[in-house]
């Protein structure tokens, strides 16, 4: 069990080790959907959502199932994911068909989403609780969305400035990332 | 099944004119994260390089089998097998490696580079012309990990390979062995990239 208390297992996911900014999971939304803000929130969201529901699933699985084989954590890993993707899919659809319109293609590209494994694998490994790892599952979430949101704020912005030929796309997406990930690491210190 | 290209082409093709990294932008998460020492980029890659092998070995012998309403589930798990493998061969061979490598070795298994071969490739074509397409892929990937982790390990901590090239007095740039540094070197090798293509196309022109 590990003894961290709530509030610094929330602020790190979410500021300090931010998930795209400072362990680059989530990166192909990072650089994907990263063009409008509107899309940028509702990703965030839609990742939140999945993330919360991942922990509970990833808690559940490693206290009663695989104490015995914790070889085989990958692989069930995986597959509930994917399934449980498939089945927010299907009950979105069902309940509000408007949201599910909102959400498109973002839904299932979820899936092959590192962050949603990586919160999984890491939740594991540092034997976090169940209220934890909730916790850890919220933070993270919204750490996603801030990098999104600020990204796609700097990248709407900079469609209007001038930029050489060649600095346009994904070299300067990248260095942008870079920037704002050196201004993150000023928050190392919090804690 | 109309031939396109090449055996030799297959080989070759991922190693630089569709390197996954560099002009893909395929696996960008392992290719950032591992990188800050050419040990762990070596590392990383040798294991990716297992499973993308093994997974296209396997999908491509078994493409009859697979039905096409499940294949992606059914190319994820043997992915994730080989994966697993993979971590177990890590931890009894070089375990120094992989606690620092950690989740990422896990993390394999959303790599979307190798799912990506494994559906656009491997479920179309023999055995030997996957295993050429995997081994190209898996070359250009290591290629790209290497760049980056040799650009970072050398400015960051002005070693390469464990060895100093420096003098004492030289003072490393810590940030490029930071997270920030990763992004920053992606981008500048790819602003490089780009500055070379558009001389190379004004030449042409001319």
């Amino acid at each position: 069990m590990s003894d961290q208390t709530l509030f610094s297992i929330f602020f790190s996911a979410m500021i300090v080790n931010n998930f795209t900014l400072a362990l680059f999971l989530g990166l192909c939304p990072f650089m994907g959907v990263s063009a409008r803000v509107e899309t940028a929130i509702r990703m965030g969201l839609a990742n939140i959502f999945v993330l919360v529901l991942t922990s509970l699933s990833a808690w559940v699985l490693n206290t009663y199932i695989l104490v015995n084989a914790p070889y085989l954590r990958i692989i069930s890993f995986i597959i509930v994911i994917a399934s449980l993707v498939q089945i927010v899919e299907m009950v979105i659809k069902k309940v509000s068909p408007v949201l599910f319109k909102q959400l498109g293609i973002y839904l299932p590209l979820i899936t092959t989403n590192c962050a949603i494994f990586g919160l999984a694998i890491f939740q594991t490994n540092r034997s976090y609780d169940f209220l934890q790892g909730l916790t850890f599952a919220v933070g993270a979430g919204l750490g996603l969305t801030l990098a999104l949101v600020l990204m796609a704020s700097i990248r709407e912005t900079s469609e209007l400035s001038d930029i050489p030929a060649i600095a346009k796309g994904t070299g300067l997406t990248l260095i942008i990332a870079g920037s704002l990930s050196l201004a993150f690491m000023g928050f190392a210190g919090l804690l | 099944m109309p031939r396109e290209t090449t055996p030799a082409q297959d080989l070759i093709r991922g190693i630089w004119e569709e390197n996954p990294v560099l002009i893909q932008m395929l696996g960008l998460c392992p290719a950032l994260a591992v990188t800050n020492t050419v040990k762990n980029a070596l590392a990383m890659s040798a294991a990716t390089f297992f499973v993308i092998c093994c997974s296209s070995v396997l999908v491509s012998s078994c493409k009859r089998f697979i039905p096409r309403e499940v294949r992606i589930s059914a190319y994820i798990l043997v992915i994730a097998t080989f994966v697993t493998l993979a971590d177990m061969m890590l931890q009894a061979y070089a375990p120094v490696q992989h606690k620092e490598l950690g989740a990422f070795i896990a993390l394999i298994v959303v790599n979307c580079m190798i799912l990506g071969r494994q559906e656009a490739f491997s479920s179309k074509n023999t055995v030997l012309r996957s295993l050429l397409d995997a081994i190209g892929t898996g070359i250009g990937f290591t290629i790209a990990l290497l760049m980056l982790g040799g650009f970072r390990e050398i400015l960051g901590i002005g070693t390469f390979f464990d060895i100093p090239l420096f003098g004492s007095n030289f003072e490393p740039w810590v940030v490029f062995v930071l997270p920030a540094g990763g992004f920053l070197t992606l981008g500048f090798i790819i602003l490089g990239m780009g500055y070379f293509e558009e001389r190379k196309k004004a030449g042409n022109a001319a």
